[in-house]
């Protein structure tokens, strides 16, 4: 509450009342409906603490509880974080997005001042070629780059798992957007003063732009983190194997452990939520800004 | 300190021809503004010479080298633009050290983080810092050095630029309307600085303005461009009270110049009727433009010498403080618009009063004549020193 609202002399009654008479049928409606909203939302998520806590018996259980009936947290967790090399999976995790990220970022950002800034020929077919890009799934061009990695021998490592994700469309579209508002007088102010191409990008645009290279961070972190498709075609041998991947595990054809599976996807979600906690507000301000929804 | 010479420049974009042909000479240290009215091209040759754009042909010299083929750093000339295009995220010192780190520091020095990892750049970065200081306190910005553009107002962005331009002491100094972005009391303060700054500097600069009074108020020399033309260049009195043609004259003036519709006559011009005694040595019944600025046009009796009188219709008045506008017609032609500027009295006590109608006179010496394309003509003493004004 505001000052201006907040005043100390004012009766508990007084404020009740005043309270009580912001409420009306509309704000009641909305707020009904953001709460239905964030219950859809949330819901998976609590569903899947809560079966991670529980044997595997009671996952499908028809009476659904959100405290486990028998607690088989401890047995879960112990069988996903000590009896697996999880800290493996999880660096290789990291390195592989880390490594996705910054390569995206260091073609990306001189890619869209190019096309946002420079007057050449053929910007406006390339322009045209980035966006078309941007309708190719992974899926059709899977297959060739699996089997040029196989003639390569780069099968099962950690380049093979980044190489389809190395340039980004959607990293070069999303930065030209926002780059196109960057004042022309500022670059050519910087052209006077004797800057190059690259720090003028380096030291005027990029610092500009860290907005959308936080939101682009979390999209392209949080995707390839989830990603289960490629490492699942990449990686053979269970030193390489992502977080992600390594969930896979718990299937056998003979029996499934949903519980320790749960657990396991729980482990997994956590470092992807306190990503997105952290750069919250600059991935909000990126993604209004640039007029781009992912 | 440098002499800047255009020859022919020429300039399209697409279609549209911008730049028709542009030679001009720059004195060492003199100020030049180019002058003219929005997208005449005077931004577009402003950016030309700075290197900011290629020419399509012609060719720019600084003190004789030519310059064409040269990035604007090496041209070391500084521009100061309209919205002053500060680096946002930088201070004011950073904004004012960039032009030196960039000329004076190799790029391994420029990275960040550079200043702890090269400590041979030391001696050149303290350069810089005393530079940026000595400016800084020549423009009276030394205590707002250690803040960002945005905490600033109008008129210390306004020096921060032109510091930024100051310290690499460039050889021209190019300013595109640097003005326009300040209110109307600050433009009059900072025109006065930015005058003071050239002579101090002695520096060559070149100043866009599509404010006539401030290309007249701040310059040596004004170029007036039209169309991408370039209609006439010289002293501010002289595109005034001797201009080459009837777009100068229109253009340079305010209140805008009276333009009358007359017909040469035998021993003189005849203006709706009315015979005037200025000889224009044209045939006789050629069609002419006469010119006669505001102030030329006086109440009849307020002064000597030859002149010729003209009957005013009184429409409206502008009441300036030191002086009025009158806005008016010929009372036999109301069709023939005129406007007027009568100065007060210094002792205003008594509010000047107009009629509805009243006489007004015109020296000879003060009209400007034109031809039917434009051009100036030369004006002799007509046959009769004063005619009688038709009722």
């Amino acid at each position: 509450m505001s000052d201006l609202t907040h005043t100390p002399d004012l009766s508990l009654t007084d404020r009740i009342t005043g309270a009580l008479s912001r409420v009306t049928p509309g704000r009641i409606i909305v707020t009904l409906l953001l709460l239905l909203g964030a219950w859809l939302m949330v819901f998976p998520f609590l569903w899947m603490v809560s079966s991670s806590l529980k044997p595997t018996s009671e996952v499908f259980d028809s009476d659904f509880t959100l405290w486990p009936k028998t607690f088989a947290g401890w047995q879960n967790y112990y069988d996903v974080l000590v009896t697996q090399p999880y800290l493996r999976y999880l660096t290789n995790s990291m390195i592989v997005c880390v490594g996705i990220l910054v390569v995206q970022l260091a073609t990306a950002v001189p890619a869209a001042y190019a096309l946002a800034k420079l007057k050449f020929r053929g910007s406006t077919i390339l322009l045209g070629t980035v966006i078309a890009c941007l309708t190719v799934p992974i899926n059709v061009t899977s297959i060739p780059i699996y089997l040029g990695l196989v003639k390569a021998g780069l099968l099962d490592t950690y380049l093979s798992m980044m190489f389809p994700f190395l340039v980004s469309v959607f990293a070069i579209f999303l930065f030209r957007q926002f780059f196109r508002a960057y004042p022309d007088s500022i670059i050519q102010a910087a052209r006077v003063d004797g800057f190059t191409e690259i720090e003028i990008v380096l030291r005027l645009i990029l610092p500009a732009a860290v907005p959308a290279a936080a939101a682009f961070s979390v999209f392209s972190f949080v995707s390839h983190w989830n990603d289960l498709y490629w490492p699942l075609i990449v990686v053979q041998s269970q030193e390489k194997m992502t977080a992600t991947l390594s969930m896979m595990q718990y299937k056998s054809t003979f029996d499934i452990n949903y519980g320790r599976t749960f657990a396991a996807a729980t482990v997994v979600t956590v470092p992807m939520l306190l990503v997105f906690l952290f750069a919250r507000r600059a991935f909000v301000r990126g993604i209004t800004m640039s007029g781009v929804k992912g | 300190m440098a002499r800047l010479t255009l020859t022919d420049i020429k300039k399209s974009f697409g279609e549209t021809q911008v730049l028709k042909g542009i030679s001009l000479d720059v004195q060492d240290g003199e100020f030049l503004s180019l002058v003219g009215a929005s997208g005449c091209g005077k931004s577009t040759l402003l950016r030309i010479i700075s290197g900011l754009e290629t020419a399509d042909s012609g060719r720019i010299e600084i003190d004789g080298v030519a310059v064409d083929q040269a990035t604007p750093k090496a041209r070391n000339v500084a521009l100061v633009f309209q919205d002053y295009a500060l680096y946002p995220h930088m201070s004011v010192a950073q904004n004012m050290a960039m032009p030196l780190v960039m000329g004076r520091l190799p790029m391994r020095a420029r990275l960040p983080g550079a200043k702890w990892v090269t400590p041979g750049h030391a001696q050149t970065r303290r350069e810089i810092a005393a530079k940026v200081q000595q400016v800084a306190e020549q423009l009276r910005i030394a205590h707002l050095l250690d803040r960002r553009p945005a905490a600033l107002s109008g008129g210390q962005r306004q020096r921060v630029a032109l510091g930024r331009a100051l310290v690499r002491d460039p050889s021209l100094f190019l300013m595109d309307e640097p003005l326009s972005n300040l209110d109307a009391k600050l433009r009059v303060e900072v025109r006065r600085e930015i005058v003071e700054l050239h002579r101090k500097s002695g520096l060559t600069f070149v100043y866009v303005t599509h404010d006539q009074v401030e290309a007249m108020t701040m310059s040596d020399r004004v170029a007036l461009l039209q169309e991408g033309h370039l209609l006439q260049v010289g002293p501010p009195g002289a595109l005034y009270g001797d201009p080459a043609s009837i777009d100068v004259a229109r253009f340079i003036g305010s209140p805008e110049v009276n333009l009358l519709p007359v017909r040469a006559v035998a021993g003189g011009l005849q203006l709706a009727g009315q015979a005037l005694p200025v000889a224009s040595g044209q045939p006789e019944g050629t069609d002419l433009m006469l010119g006669i600025r505001p102030e030329a046009i006086r109440l009849a009796g307020s002064g000597t010498g030859p002149s010729f009188g003209l009957q005013v219709v009184r429409h409206g008045v502008e009441d300036l403080g030191g002086e009025l506008v009158v806005h008016g017609a010929l009372a036999h032609a109301p069709d023939v618009a005129l406007r007027l500027r009568v100065q007060k009295a210094p002792d205003a006590s008594a509010p000047l009063h107009l009629p509805e109608t009243f006489a007004a006179e015109v020296p000879v010496g003060a009209v400007l004549l034109f031809g039917a394309g434009g051009q100036r003509l030369a004006v002799g003493q007509g046959a009769s020193l004063r005619t009688e004004v038709p009722a």
